[in-house]
Formats: structure tokens, sequence, C-alpha cells
């Protein structure tokens, strides 16, 4: 076997928690990866994210800005952890920091750091509240969405919408609304959380599957892995699921790819009503925190998306396992409070 | 009346639907009315095997198969 090539990549997302973010299962594709050696930089926003202290997966990890921040914060400080690490790569994880990592690319680029992410507009077109127009312009079935951002418009999108209804924060987080007495409750908590707007939307009642899917940004599917959740957790998370052989969900992926010329990873949700209609509910800009399923199904998500931000050619994944289930677990780390203290107080670990 | 071709059933009794990810699990008569499914049989001959084999009250067993066929419909497993 060749040797593999050894790389540095930074990596968000080490919230390994309820509602878990993408990083750690990111990290476990990349370790997993025949062709990488990978050292892994973890970059984190809380104290607590257990990536931290994952030193198995994570060699070294440093407290980055919020993206509130701003972007030049964000720059000054992954410069300044650049002159430490050499990152070859960085792979963010997070909607909320996309915007900054996306803006940064070529200061990035310039120290050093590749990354393969979506373009602005790719970003912004396929926003939650701009997911009409994407219906219309792609000819994606949607659920009508209304955005909203003060109680005044809760009436006039009811009587549109009709109830059930769904009640979404900007980047994350969804309620269902039964009556029109919950609106506002699930408004305020959700503004209070992500800000405005709201979003409104038609409650399509159906099975909820996912793809998750990697574009090399010149219309080409490199991966696609089709999913159905077989445990969802009060937070709408999957806790287990199961990858699917479904030729319709792996079509409308690569339409949706070949069309918008997506750039890096994404997780289309979708929900299939009881005709057998797909609707597309939401996409996620990013690699979803199911990642590790594509992986032990055949298709290394995160590896290929390395070699796509480095240059390397990635012949698109033909094939994967139908059948293979996660089941998520949760596990109780001990940590001495050594640990926790350097990196409260030096931001590193 | 036949299972579709992509259901996988297991010798166990295990039933797969890889399109929506549904399992299911057939007890010992269920598995041995899937066979004669899979083995081409329709209805009157699935009725009248199981009647040979084991005896009994036709009408008994004319209403737990179309109860068992329904349900077999009601999961999308036939292709009819």
């Amino acid at each position: 076997m060749a040797a593999k090539h050894n790389i540095t990549v930074g990596v968000t997302g080490l919230n390994n928690i309820d509602s878990p973010g993408p990083g750690i299962p990111v990290i476990r594709g990349l370790k997993e990866s025949d062709f990488f050696e990978v050292r892994v930089i973890g970059l984190a926003y809380e104290t607590l994210e257990p990536g931290i202290y994952m030193s198995d997966l994570v060699d070294k990890t440093y407290m980055i800005p919020y993206p509130s921040e701003g972007k030049e914060a964000l720059y000054a400080r992954i410069a300044q952890i650049q002159a430490i690490e050499h990152m070859d790569v960085i792979i963010p994880n997070f909607d909320a920091e996309l915007y900054s990592f996306i803006r940064l690319e070529p200061e990035l680029k310039r120290i050093g750091i590749s990354t393969f992410l979506p373009t602005l507009t790719q970003f912004e077109e396929r926003h939650k509240a701009n997911l009409p127009e994407y219906g219309k312009k792609y000819t994606v079935n949607v659920p009508k969405s209304i955005e909203v951002t003060n109680p005044s418009q809760f009436e006039k999108a009811v009587k549109e919408l009709k109830l059930p209804l769904v009640v979404k924060g900007k980047y994350y987080d969804a309620y269902i609304a039964h009556e029109e007495s919950q609106i506002e409750g699930y408004f305020n908590k959700l503004s209070a959380k992500w800000g405005l707007p709201i979003i409104l939307q038609q409650f399509i009642k159906g099975t909820e599957v996912n793809v998750i899917a990697l574009g090399d940004g010149t219309g080409q599917t490199i991966a696609a892995v089709p999913m159905r959740k077989q445990y969802i957790t009060d937070k709408g998370k999957a806790w287990g699921g199961i990858t699917l052989a479904d030729d319709a969900m792996l079509n409308l992926t690569k339409s949706i790819m070949t069309q918008t010329k997506w750039r890096g990873g994404m997780e289309l949700e979708l929900v299939r009503d009881a005709n057998g209609k797909l609707f597309l509910i939401e996409i996620n800009p990013r690699i979803p925190a199911w990642v590790y399923l594509a992986v032990g199904a055949g298709q290394n998500i995160p590896e290929a998306l390395v070699k796509l931000a480095l240059g390397i050619d990635v012949a698109p994944y033909q094939h994967y396992d139908v059948g293979k289930m996660f089941i998520r677990y949760s596990y109780d780390m001990i940590v001495g409070i050594d640990k926790f203290e350097q990196f409260t107080m030096t931001g590193e670990l | 009346m036949k299972i579709r071709s992509n259901i996988a059933v297991s010798e166990s009794g295990f039933v797969f639907d890889p399109s929506t990810g549904e399992s299911f699990t057939l007890n010992k008569t269920g598995q041995e009315i899937i066979s004669l499914v899979k083995q081409g049989m329709d209805y009157e001959q699935i009725l009248n095997s199981l009647l040979a084999n084991y005896g009994g009250e036709k009408p008994l067993y004319e209403r737990y198969l179309v109860e068992f066929f329904e349900e077999l419909r009601n999961f999308n497993l036939l292709e009819e």
C-alpha cells in the first residue's frame, strides 16, 4: 500500500452532545482514511465541547471566537493558530459560522488553508426563508413557507398555511404548532436563540428521510447516501438511522447538484408524503452529524471533501451499502480539572 | 401475487424493505406463507396447502389469510 499523505485538518463542531455537531463524526471519517494520515486540530467555541477532551481523535484544540464577533476576529485567531499548526484544510461544521468562513476563503488560502465550501450565492439561496423561490427555480417540491418578523403576521400566515404548521429558527430548531396560540411562544424562543426572521412552514405529514451529499462545484455529485431516521429524539435529531435504496432521492440530489453546481457537503431534509411524493424541507449547507453512517456504508465523505479542498481528483462514489444502520450512544468521559482549567485559561488543549 | 423483488426475507423470518428502511418480523406461520408465495402459489393454493398440512376449518384459515395479505399490502410488500 502506498504511504499515506500527512496533513493537518482543522475541524469545528466538536459539540458531540444531544444535538450533536458534525465535528467528531467528520474526524472519525478522516482518521479512517486510507489516503491521508490526519493530524486533527479542533476549533471550539465552548469549554465543554466534548471533542476538546477526546485526545484519541483530536490532537490539539484551540478556542476560537463566536461568529457574532465577526470575521476579522475569526481570521486573527485562525492566523495565530496557523502560525503554530500549519493546517492544510479547515472543515467548518456549523451553519452559523459558514458565512464568515466563506467570506474568508481567499485570506485563508493565502496563509495555506484550503476550504471546500459553497459560494455565497449557493449559501444564501438555500436559506429556509428562500425555499419557495428555490423550489420554483430548481423544480423541487417544497412546502409553503412564510417568513415572519413579528406576531402581527401570524394570523395571515395561519390562514394560508393551515394548522398544524412548523415554526423554524433561522439556523436551527423547529417546533410544530397545533394551535395558533402556540406560535408566539415558539417564535420568542427561536428568535431569542437564533435571531430573526422566523419561518412558518406548511406541515407535510409523512416519513422524514435525508440525503447526505458532496458536490464538486461543477455539478457533479461525488457522494450521496439516503437515510431514514429510525429513532428521533425530542430535539428532532436522529438517534438511529438506516441507509436506503431509493432512486427518487438520489435523482433529486443529483438534479439539485447539477443545477446548482453545489460546492461542498450538504444534507437534504425531505419528507415523503402518503402518495410517495418527496418534499424538500431544508438544505443544510454542510456535512450533517450522521456523516459517519455514510462512511460506514462505503462513502468516506470527509476524506473526499479534503481531497477536493486540496485539488486532488476524486471519482464519484458509485456504491454504498443499503441497510447499514447507525445507533448513536452517549458516553461519559472522566476528565481531570487540570484539562478543563488549561483550556479555560489558555484557550488551548 | 408476488413479494416485491427488492424485499429481503431471511431464514429467521426477518423482512427488510430497502426502499423505506422498514423491517418486520414473521412468526413461523407467516414464514411458511411467504415461502409458499415465493414458490409462486396463489391464494387458493396457499389456503389448500395450509389446510392439508394442519387440518381445521377452512373459514378460519380464510379469515387469517386475508388479514395477513392485507397487512402485506398495507406495508407495501406485495407486487400484484
